[in-house]
């Protein structure tokens, strides 16, 4: 479990940023033109981008999974829910990671 | 008329009181004197029923450590110049029950200290006419940071996690079982691994870094959980691909 | 002999605003809340890629509004400082040995920053194109 919190959290650290500004922040405020759909449709279809998205989202979901179901307990002292919190967190990255393969294998 | 600081010092006299109260004392502010020097003022001068540990006041007894200011510290290596004008408050190490006054029970930090069994295990002893268990300079290395814990509790004072739940065995008892793990003399690494890969072993550390920021002889316990963490993954991984398998 | 009687402190639940550091460490820790809706976020923008030009314009039109932005910066600020203290914590978590020597904490530092930028530039070029 450790290991896969982190790597997610090496994989999230040097990865997310950059997609999350230019496409969350720099391409919605206008500042760059937004990527041709066809361009975009092209990078996603292209069989090691969907492999390596796909590792990307389930890893990301799971070090987020972990690191809150710590957070919850500790911030709200709620250690002895550890068994529900823990079921929770980690079913809802699973569902992600689920949702992320529909999407990039079946969708696409 | 020589210079004075005001100590806040924290009492708590359990046949008088439910809980901890301050009192306020004035003590000579001397360039050379510590906050433990204050503390033997009080007690010599001022109020002999004040209670407190300590020993050697020279940072390696490591029986000193309370809050000044809120932070962990030695008070024998803590000044009070550095906190003129003052106040300056004086409060038990964080975590542990209270006796009475800055003294706290010590109890289960020794339990979790024997838990992981600090000290060299051989599967079998050399005979004495064999001659000494020889270690080469980088192999001292690996593990001489961890050999500098004076179990004085300021790390566990400093950890929210061991606050929070007090089942969690806590910084230093794993820097101590790192000391032994990484000896290169040692082969006690299997039994300790019980104890450790435990989830109140180094599982319930979420890797505050305070611990080694308190320490104040360099010692560096978070770095120790996080590459014991490392370890303890590793061989359950192991165990998991190769279940027959002896080690 | 009398009994003790101990007295046990208890930590409030706000334990983490009595110290900067502690305050810190809890930002640090939510900032897992952030990586989550990183991924939510790539992932709509994902399906409305899948769904045709029409739903990929929908999407950017959503993206613009003003919440998502907000939504967006905030996000971009956590998933950064989470990035920096990953990066600064791992030497600490790790001993990597080269040659039979350990080598410095310090000295990872600059190999795993030129990484995230290798990262950052390769995945920019990307999605640009």
């Amino acid at each position: 479990m450790w290991l896969l919190f982190s790597g997610g959290g090496m994989v999230a650290a040097l990865v997310l940023p950059a997609l999350l500004i230019l496409l969350g922040v720099v391409v919605p405020l206008g500042l760059l033109g937004a990527p041709d759909h066809a361009h975009l449709l092209a990078v996603l279809r292209f069989p090691l981008t969907r492999l390596t998205l796909l590792a990307v989202c389930f890893l990301c979901l799971v070090h987020a999974a972990h690191r809150f179901r710590y957070t919850l307990q500790d911030g709200l002292k709620l250690t002895r829910f550890d068994g529900a919190i823990a079921t929770v967190c980690y079913s809802a990255a699973l569902l992600g990671s689920a949702a992320a393969a529909y999407l990039l294998f079946v969708s696409l | 008329m020589p210079e004075e600081i005001t100590l806040q010092v924290a009492r708590y006299r359990p046949e008088q009181e439910d809980r901890p109260t301050f009192d306020e004392y004035k003590v000579p502010l001397r360039k050379d004197w510590a906050v433990l020097d204050g503390l033997n003022y009080i007690k010599d001068e001022l109020d002999g029923t004040l209670s407190y540990r300590w020993s050697c006041r020279m940072g390696i007894c490591g029986s000193c450590g309370a809050r000044v200011n809120g932070e962990p510290k030695l008070t024998c290596g803590t000044f009070l110049t550095d906190y003129a004008p003052g106040p300056v408050r004086i409060e038990p190490l964080a975590n542990f029950p209270i006796i009475r006054d800055l003294v706290v029970d010590l109890t289960d930090f020794l339990v979790k200290l024997g838990a992981v069994q600090p000290w060299l295990i051989r599967d079998e002893d050399k005979p004495v006419e064999e001659g000494e268990y020889l270690q080469t300079p980088a192999e001292l290395d690996e593990y001489k940071q961890f050999s500098m814990c004076i179990n004085c509790m300021l790390c566990y004072s400093a950890c929210p996690v061991y606050g929070l739940d007090d089942k969690f065995l806590g910084p230093a008892a794993i820097a101590l079982a790192q000391r032994y793990n990484l000896d290169s003399r040692d082969e006690g690494a299997d039994r300790r691994l019980t104890v450790l890969s435990q989830p109140e072993g180094v599982w319930g550390c979420t890797f505050v870094g305070e611990c080694s920021r308190a320490c104040p002889k360099g010692v560096d316990p978070a770095g120790a959980i996080q590459r014991y963490k490392l370890t303890a993954a590793t061989a359950a991984v192991k165990k998991l691909l190769m279940p027959w398998g002896q080690r | 002999m009398t009994t003790q009687r101990l007295y046990k402190p208890r930590i409030s639940v706000l334990w983490w605003l009595s110290r900067r550091s502690y305050t810190l460490f809890v930002l640090r820790e939510l900032s897992s809340l952030f990586v989550g809706w990183a991924v939510v976020y790539l992932l709509l923008l994902i399906r409305a890629v899948a769904g045709g030009p029409v739903a990929y314009q929908r999407f950017l039109h959503w993206s613009a509004s003003p919440w998502a932005i907000v939504l967006n910066v905030v996000t971009a600020a956590f998933l950064l400082y989470h990035t920096v203290t990953f990066i600064n914590l791992t030497p600490q978590a790790m001993v990597v040995q080269v040659r039979g020597r350990r080598v410095p904490p310090r000295l990872l530092l600059g190999p795993l920053y030129l990484a995230w930028l290798v990262v950052s530039a390769v995945l920019v070029w990307l999605v640009v194109g």
